[in-house]
């Protein structure tokens, strides 16, 4: 191509360019419309005030986000959702690297095992909401008959109690994700030329040292996808907090995102849910850009 | 052939765009009409049908339903189509959005429409207009309203030496039975005496509790509320005290959901829900069961709730005298007598409980009659300026109260400070 263009002279040159933008366009527009147009615009309409009826928006600067770090809400759902995240993150991968090397073994079963594994993912969230709620119920549901039978507990309200409801909606983003995770690291595992293991297994590295020092490093590039997409996920997998406690009990389960639905949906505070999305936004940059910067540096791409 | 087809394509395309206006010109009236429910299940059934009936009887007037899932998805998804542009002419939303949609100027009041007079709007229920009503104007005409009521187990109540056929009448009596109730296995408690959903909007049946306590949580202008009175402590104090200190309750929030089947699961032996599970539980528990008004404190009550009919400002003349016509049709007595029946609803007028279809059903069903004999001792429901706001910050007092963070003196007062921080500027 770019070949073509040279011995084309300028006028190839433009035509590769005007090509390029046409394969483009599809997928920039769909961006540009319904991604970079409405980040812009939150931007915009989170110094103004929220319109209602006959008062129309105006300018109040930066009013909105002092309004924010004055409310004790804003506070404790950045701490819940902080919690949320530090929690589901290094568990999920944890439990979808474990579960990837069990089933990437030679053992029985292991393709339904796999499928297993893999259907919380394929559930819709609001079904598992629903499903988990029953899990969840005092006294009969699964959850309390198994802490019966194991430990001889009594009844838990787990979903209604200020101390128990954050990790119990934790334990469903948890399970939900961990399959999806384990489907990544399953593919990159089958991707591992087994010479590397076989070199290892000939040196007498022990089956811990090998996994150290061969497997995780390869399945580097992996664990920084998994890893940005699971802190994304932290603040973004909400549906089933809303169906299960809407935020409750008194906001013990209320995360970033449930506050702004509330203050955008059910309060029609448009303008401060806007600085609440751009706040959102921040974080999920900064997180990101971080996670580039330092673990990509560290990973070892082929 | 491609051109063939292409011709026949364009040819498609211009003929209904000449045929449009024709068509326009000789359309019925089309009646947008959003209803809360789920789609699909028994209650589409049966708006569907009286659609399909109405249209029957008003040949010139079409209704297009469109079912919008729950209350809260309601009232999104009403107000955001509104703002976009794109209301619906009539939608079913609950009576407490009343404030809220005034606020957003999306509704007209019944008063302005043509066809409307005060002999029908007077036709209700008087507890149910409390919600409707504001400034001297109809805002929502009731449709599917309810109260809260008290179902309880009359085999649990033979089992724990109770006569079946008297339901607790006050405070003191429902905890002396709820006592009685409570069966413990060792530390675990095997059957709860009573129950009191406390999810999602605890606030409503809260309200109950306050009222009974001779307490109004706001007034009628919907600019004020009165969450620190020491009676509405008192009424919240009442409600603790049934789960930490004569533990008859179950601790925790006590999802509302779930409430009915702890109920036929036998969990629990009394519980406070809507009277518009009446049907569900009919149908679903497997023991004789009882329904009563709720306990007294200082005097009986309940505050009523449920959906009101509203008509959006966006609707043509036309389109507002066809809402008129729909919403004289829906709330016919006969109609909302069979309403009543089919859902467990109150039937909205008293000329509804006097027709044969209704009287007969009482007659067979006699806890059908409850919810309309608690009315007028009913309530208006929590509603005010920036509704869903106010409310919330009694929600989360209540809920942090029920699961013993905070004391309710304290936690009241924070509630009342949030709840005046809001509805200052609409004085």
């Amino acid at each position: 191509m770019a070949r073509a263009a040279g011995i084309g002279g300028s006028f190839g040159r433009e035509r590769t360019t005007l090509h390029a933008w046409l394969m483009l366009a599809p997928a920039m527009i769909l961006l540009v419309a319904f991604t970079h147009y409405p980040a812009l615009a939150t931007i915009w309409h989170s110094f103004f005030s929220t319109p209602k009826g006959a008062r129309p928006a105006r300018f109040i600067g930066a009013e909105n986000y002092a309004v924010l770090a004055d409310d004790p809400v804003f506070w404790l759902v950045l701490k819940n959702n902080l919690i949320y995240a530090l929690g589901t993150v290094p568990l999920s991968i944890g439990i979808a690297l474990a579960m990837a090397l069990w089933v990437n073994g030679r053992i029985r079963g292991k393709a339904a095992m796999r499928m297993a594994y893999f259907v919380p993912t394929v559930l819709p969230m609001i079904a598992v909401a629903n499903l988990w709620l029953f899990f969840y119920t005092p006294d009969y549901g699964l959850i309390d008959r198994m802490t019966r039978l194991l430990f001889g507990w009594g009844p838990t309200n787990w979903i209604g109690s200020q101390e128990t409801a954050l990790g119990a909606m934790m334990m469903v983003a948890i399970w939900k994700e961990a399959g999806f995770f384990m489907i990544f690291y399953l593919a990159a595992l089958q991707a591992i030329p087994p010479v590397l293991h076989e070199a290892a297994a000939v040196e007498g590295a022990s089956r811990f040292y090998t996994f150290r020092r061969v497997t995780l490093p390869l399945l580097g590039p992996t664990t920084l996808f998994i890893a940005v997409n699971a802190v994304i996920n932290g603040f973004r997998l909400v549906d089933h907090i809303i169906v299960m406690t809407h935020g409750g009990p008194d906001n013990a389960t209320a995360l970033l995102l449930t506050y702004i639905y509330d203050v955008g949906f059910r309060y029609w505070d448009t303008a401060l849910a806007s600085a609440l999305t751009v706040v959102l936004l921040l974080i999920l940059c900064l997180l990101a850009a971080a996670q580039f910067l330092l673990m990509g540096r560290r990973t070892h791409y082929r | 052939m491609q051109m063939t087809r292409r011709m026949a394509l364009g040819g498609l395309a211009a003929s209904t765009l000449i045929a449009a206006p024709a068509v326009r010109a000789q359309a019925p009236v089309e009646l947008t009409f959003n209803y809360p429910v789920a789609v699909g299940g028994p209650i589409t059934k049966v708006i569907d049908g009286y659609c399909a009936d109405f249209e029957k009887e008003n040949p010139g007037i079409k209704i297009k339903p469109v079912y919008t899932g729950s209350y809260q998805d309601s009232i999104t998804k009403a107000l955001t189509a509104a703002k976009g542009g794109d209301a619906p002419d009539v939608a079913v939303l609950l009576s407490t959005d009343m404030f809220t949609l005034i606020d957003e100027g999306v509704v007209v009041s019944w008063d302005e429409l043509p066809g409307v007079d005060k002999a029908w709007t007077d036709s209700f229920y008087p507890g149910f207009m409390e919600n409707s009503r504001t400034g001297g104007k109809t805002w929502g005409i009731p449709f599917q309203r309810s109260t809260i009521v008290m179902y309880y187990n009359k085999d649990a109540f033979k089992a724990a030496g109770l006569d079946p056929e008297t339901p607790p009448k006050n405070w003191a009596q429902q905890i002396e039975y709820a006592q009685k109730l409570t069966v413990r296995q060792g530390d675990n408690v095997t059957q709860w005496g009573i129950q009191i959903p406390s999810s999602g909007f605890p606030y409503w049946l809260f309200q109950a509790l306050t009222t009974q306590a001779d307490v109004r949580l706001m007034n009628a202008e919907g600019n004020r509320t009165f969450y620190d009175d020491p009676k509405v402590a008192e009424a919240l104090n009442y409600w603790r005290d049934l789960v930490t200190k004569y533990k008859v309750h179950p601790p925790g929030i006590v999802e509302w959901g779930t409430t009915p089947r702890d109920f036929f699961e036998k969990k629990v032996a009394m519980m406070w829900t809507t009277t518009g599970n009446l049907t569900n539980v009919r149908a679903n528990a497997k023991f004789p069961f009882g329904v009563a008004m709720l306990p007294a404190g200082k005097k009986p009550g309940s505050p009523t709730g449920g959906g009101n009919l509203y008509v959006f400002k966006a609707a043509s003349a036309t389109k507002r005298e066809a809402a008129v016509k729909f919403a004289k049709f829906l709330t016919a007595p006969e109609r909302a007598a069979q309403w009543g029946i089919d859902t467990g609803y109150v039937a909205v007028s008293p000329a509804a409980w006097e027709t044969k279809k209704m009287k007969d059903y009482v007659a067979g069903f006699p806890p059908a009659a409850v919810a309309r004999d608690q009315l007028p001792s009913a309530v208006a429901e929590l509603s005010t300026h920036e509704n869903q706001r106010v409310t919330q910050a009694l929600n989360n007092a209540l809920q942090a109260v029920l699961t013993g963070q905070k004391e309710t003196q304290p936690a009241l007062a924070a509630a009342q400070a949030e709840a005046e921080r809001i509805l200052r500027s609409y004085r």
